[in-house]
């Protein structure tokens, strides 16, 4: 059981951030992320992309914002639980018992939800008997390439994880790439390797494609791809792969009892608290009047539940405010006091 | 102001004035009506407020910009006639535009 004074859930900007306040006023925290790294949407969706609202920033990307708040709570030594997702939530007294998907277990006095727009998941196949065949013969991610070698694979998706993967069997397998149009998102020199291959006969490509059915008994045999224009293909496969990026889903949160509205969370604005006493909800998943969806509100937010949490972990004590530039106490738990 | 027609999956017909300068998606988020999360808030970063437009109308809309069809590529069941809501811009050009919202948008 892992002992501690606040849960947060979700590393994006505004987790880490709130990370940062809680430092500030002197409560631990440890952060559970659903990804391999810390910067949600920042890192998942835009990376390279530069954003232009962050105060006193004018440029940064998604992921130099991600690594300067991980400096900026680098004083504070947080333990990330990362590939995480929290299932189960339990009160126990004046605490909260916590449980991930991997069996880890917590004891806070708060949970701070910076959930984004909820957990990131594969978007999967349309075609419902897909589902009979996942993690078996369909995959949305890959963990063990080797069980392809010599198999024939069909990938189905024009981004970069489609282009790279249909790429690389290509060495060992009988490549089969299935996209809707003739354009492609990933990047151009995968697109043209891609091209090269095909036009050497090392990789199949079909464009205007899509997935019409999937057959097979225990294990795929075959898949029908379907043109724009009605045409009907039958490709043997014994594997299917679909690379149709991340989708957001709220998953468990939405079984803790808590207000949601419109796969939101509800909160209030003097402290983020949710209609659940020792819950609060900041960032892109909290909702209220007024509610702007940015990565500065959400540093606000963070800010103002961070203090919130202190009357359940330090029932005892009274919280006083003060400024980083002044508190000794402040400057100590940042380890910069002369 | 432009009268717009969401088909919602459940075989319901809402016809909506929109001003003019709002989006398809922000239309169809205000008045409660199911089937658009528009997840990014109109960022064109996610593809949840995907729509199929009616044919007579694919070419009446602005031509779609790059990022918007690689955002069609991760939709539910992309076709021909899909659409980003949150690129189109309502004006007076688009009233009777007639869309449908697909039977879920993940």
């Amino acid at each position: 059981m892992n002992k501690t004074d606040v849960l947060i859930i979700g590393a994006g900007p505004t987790g880490l951030f709130c990370a940062h306040q809680l430092g500030i006023i002197g409560l631990k925290c440890e952060i559970v992320d659903n990804l391999d790294k810390q910067g949600g949407q920042c890192i998942e969706l835009y990376p390279d992309k530069p954003i232009y609202d962050i105060p006193a920033v004018p440029e940064c990307t998604g992921e130099e914002l991600t690594n300067n708040l991980l400096q900026q709570i680098k004083p504070f030594n947080i333990k990330f639980h990362l590939n995480e997702r929290v299932e189960e939530l339990k009160k126990a007294e004046n605490r909260w018992h916590v449980k991930t998907s991997g069996n880890q277990e917590f004891d806070v006095a708060a949970i701070i939800i910076a959930g984004g727009v909820g957990s990131f998941e594969p978007r999967k196949f349309p075609v419902k008997e897909c589902e009979k065949f996942e993690g078996s013969s369909l995959f949305y991610s890959i963990k063990d390439k080797t069980i392809f070698k010599d198999k024939t694979i069909s990938i189905f998706g024009g981004g970069d994880s489609a282009l790279d993967w249909a790429i690389e069997l290509s060495n060992t397998s009988k490549v089969n790439l299935i996209h809707r149009r003739e354009g492609f998102s990933g990047a151009e020199s995968s697109v043209q390797k891609v091209k090269e291959l095909n036009d050497q006969g090392k990789l199949n490509l079909y464009t205007k494609y899509q997935m019409d059915s999937v057959s097979g008994d225990n294990q795929i045999s075959s898949v029908n791809i379907k043109h724009d224009e009605g045409e009907i293909k039958e490709l043997k496969s014994d594997f299917v792969l679909g690379f149709f990026g991340l989708i957001m889903q709220l998953g468990p949160i939405l079984n803790w009892g808590l207000n949601i509205n419109k796969k939101t969370v509800e909160v209030n604005t003097e402290n983020f608290e949710t209609n659940v006493d020792g819950i609060f909800a900041i960032g892109d998943i909290c909702s209220y009047p007024g509610k702007l969806k940015l990565i500065l509100s959400g540093f606000h937010e963070g800010a103002l539940a961070a203090r919130g949490c202190f009357k359940y972990a330090r029932p005892d004590e009274k919280l006083r405010f003060e400024f980083t530039t002044t508190s000794k106490a402040a400057q100590e738990r940042l380890g910069v006091k002369k | 102001m432009a009268k717009i027609t969401y088909y919602t999956h459940d075989s319901k017909t809402h016809t909506i004035d929109v001003q003019n300068g709002l989006t398809v998606m922000e239309g169809a988020v205000q008045n409660d009506i199911p089937g658009i999360d528009a997840d990014c808030g109109g960022g064109m970063a996610c593809a949840t407020c995907h729509v199929y437009v009616k044919e007579d109308w694919l070419d009446k809309l602005p031509t779609k910009e790059d990022g918007e069809e690689d955002m069609l590529d991760m939709a539910y069941e992309p076709k021909q006639n899909s659409r980003l809501s949150c690129q189109l811009i309502v004006s007076d050009e688009l009233d009777g535009l007639e869309v449908t919202i697909p039977e879920k948008q993940t």
